[in-house]
């Protein structure tokens, strides 16, 4: 079980609201993402599920029990962290035994339980080292297993990933969805990289300022953002938004049309600008289009094939359904 | 940009690293000298270096006059004892400050540093009196609580400096599995800051060892530690300085010999997390 409820949930630190009053249902064997910018509150929502810090206001109850004042401990969910957090003096087999030893398990037990989690982990010919001896991938993968041994009813990351470098970030991510498959167990992920919320997530939730801004299915949010912030927050990169009279054209205050929803042509079309900076990514170019006269430079995805250069004039044609409008306070209309 | 060595410079920097090496050692060495000179000759003017008939007199005068083993044995309990009781409140002292600080905690630190800028005569009456009342005139246990007393703001600072070194993460991770607080002080905090703890312990050690108004002051013969065997051989029949110093040797003998094993472990505690 690892269904955990939010109701009215705030944190203040002295004078200062981090997270405002907030509700959220997260259901039993969810894989969770919280994701939003530097200092957005996320890190310090995850620390108040797991018991880290106090709440100043709201209910937290996990599996049905009230956990507001429950110790860290006492309320079955483990965490992976940022830095890892190993016990630098203990040995890979004394760090994921350290849970079960803490529990009061007997050793033949522990022994056994540590062993099962290397073996899913790829840690077995690793248990005899210390963490200073290991890579940063294996150092996530042992925090991983101590987390998995506890046998939560829902595990806790903590931006677990920014210490890797980009291809090992990758392979993590996978492990991480693939473990997710395999204990089907409640997971709550914290990164401020959209990429990995779009591609771990059951259901991401899209935080600003310690508000939610938008709960939903990684395509629900890329499909209809409740508000502009959602809007530029989710997809890579991030969506062109035009105001103006452009806008009103569409009945809008505001349109949103993303990178990969415009097609460009060098005669004719909808939008005239000129090519500026451009970024081949092989499958992909991404071409910043400036002097639209739209107000706002725009950023188009074409194909890996389409060539243009620097200073070339193009038009710009978006696919008239794949238009977002949003109104003078920023919501979906 | 690294500055040229050259060897003249070398050794002009060696030779000078040894003078003030030498200067500040000589008193030590001149006192072990003197505590080898029969007592005409370590009086004598011009003094004599080395050319003097060697005795290990002024030891056996020493030792029958009064028995050093005594001393010994009360310097080894009140420093190891009042390091010791220090450490087991200034772990959880610091710990606090360190993980959990307040938002007066540096007033705190400063202030339990303060008191050690106050002269000790200042609450000599008021301790003696107290220690009168309580018995504890003239006991090891009294010393014992007493130099801990005096110490416990560096042990406190100490640590807090080392625990300060330490990742929050890791003590929260603890936390996250399962440990209490008890717990995750003995089997967490604790071995990460080993090297601290270590050369805090040492410094404690050498500083009580070596501490003398209140070991003088408080003191008669029953709980006695060296530093009195010491003072016990300037008064009251004359100065006999070859004695004296045969007993200050006797006295910093031992500290001496757990300073050089322990250099090392000192330095690198006292450096600790200056540089990385």
């Amino acid at each position: 079980m690892g269904q955990i409820t939010l109701s009215g949930v705030a944190k203040r630190f002295g004078e200062a609201q981090v997270i405002p009053p907030l509700d959220l249902e997260i259901q039993d064997g969810e894989f969770v993402v919280f994701v939003g910018p530097s200092g957005c509150g996320k890190s310090t929502l995850l620390r108040l599920i797991a018991g880290l810090e106090d709440t100043t206001g709201g209910r937290i109850i996990i599996d049905g029990r009230d956990a507001t004042g429950v110790s860290p401990a006492q309320r079955g969910l483990a965490m992976v962290f940022q830095s890892y957090a190993l016990y630098p003096h203990m040995s890979v087999r004394s760090n994921i035994a350290f849970p079960l030893r803490m529990a009061g398990l007997p050793k033949a037990e522990q022994d056994r339980k540590v062993e099962a989690a290397a073996k899913v982990l790829n840690l077995t010919s690793y248990l005899d080292r210390r963490p200073g001896q290991l890579s940063g991938g294996q150092r996530q993968r042992v925090a991983i297993g101590r987390a998995i041994v506890r046998e939560p009813s829902a595990f806790l990351f903590d931006e677990p990933l920014s210490n890797l470098d980009a291809a090992l970030r990758v392979g993590m991510r996978m492990e991480i969805s693939e473990l997710h498959e395999k204990l089907r167990t409640t997971m709550i992920y914290v990164t401020h990289d959209q990429v990995e919320a779009m591609t771990m997530a059951d259901k991401i939730v899209v935080l600003n300022a310690g508000r939610i801004e938008q709960v939903g299915s990684p395509l629900d949010l890329y499909r209809s953002p409740r508000n502009i912030f959602v809007a530029g927050f989710i997809g890579s990169p991030k969506m062109n938004l035009i105001s103006g009279p452009e806008a009103q054209r569409f009945g809008a205050h505001t349109i949103g049309i993303r990178p990969e929803h415009i097609s460009v042509h060098p005669t004719m079309g909808e939008w005239r600008g000129i090519v500026g900076v451009s970024e081949h990514l092989g499958s992909d170019t991404f071409f910043h289009v400036q002097e639209t006269g739209l107000g706002a430079a725009l950023t188009v995805r074409a194909g890996g094939e389409v060539s243009l250069h620097h200073g070339d004039t193009v038009f710009l044609t978006p696919e008239p359904d794949k238009i977002h409008r949003f109104d003078q306070s920023g919501l979906r209309l | 940009m690294s500055r040229a060595v050259t060897p003249a410079r070398k050794t002009i920097n060696t030779v000078l690293a040894w003078t003030v090496a030498l200067i500040l050692f000589f008193p030590i060495l001149w006192t072990v000298l003197t505590s080898f000179k029969p007592e005409p000759v370590a009086v004598a003017s011009p003094p004599v270096f080395l050319n003097f008939d060697w005795t290990l007199k002024n030891y056996y005068d020493v030792e029958r006059q009064r028995d050093y083993f005594d001393y010994f044995l009360n310097s080894v309990i009140i420093s190891l004892g009042s390091t010791v009781l220090g450490l087991v409140l200034a772990v959880p002292a610091a710990w606090s400050m360190a993980f959990v600080p307040g938002r007066r905690t540096k007033d705190l630190l400063m202030w339990m540093l303060s008191t050690k800028m106050m002269p000790a005569v200042g609450v000599l009456v008021p301790i003696y009196l107290i220690f009168r009342t309580l018995g504890l005139l003239d006991s090891r246990i009294g010393l014992t609580v007493v130099l801990m007393l005096i110490n416990l703001p560096i042990i406190v600072w100490m640590l807090y400096t080392y625990f300060r070194e330490i990742p929050g993460e890791i003590l929260e991770a603890a936390r996250m599995d399962g440990a209490t607080l008890s717990s995750e002080i003995i089997y967490v905090l604790t071995p990460m800051a080993l090297p601290g703890i270590a050369s805090t312990f040492l410094l404690n050690v050498i500083l009580a060892w070596n501490e003398a108004f209140w070991t003088i002051n408080l003191t008669v013969t029953d709980a006695a530690p060296l530093t009195k065997f010491i003072a016990g051989f300037s008064s009251p029949q004359g100065l006999f300085y070859a004695k004296l110093s045969a007993a200050s040797t006797m006295a910093i003998a031992p500290i001496l010999v757990l300073g050089w094993f322990s250099q090392r472990q000192l330095v690198r505690g006292l450096t600790f997390g200056a540089v990385k």
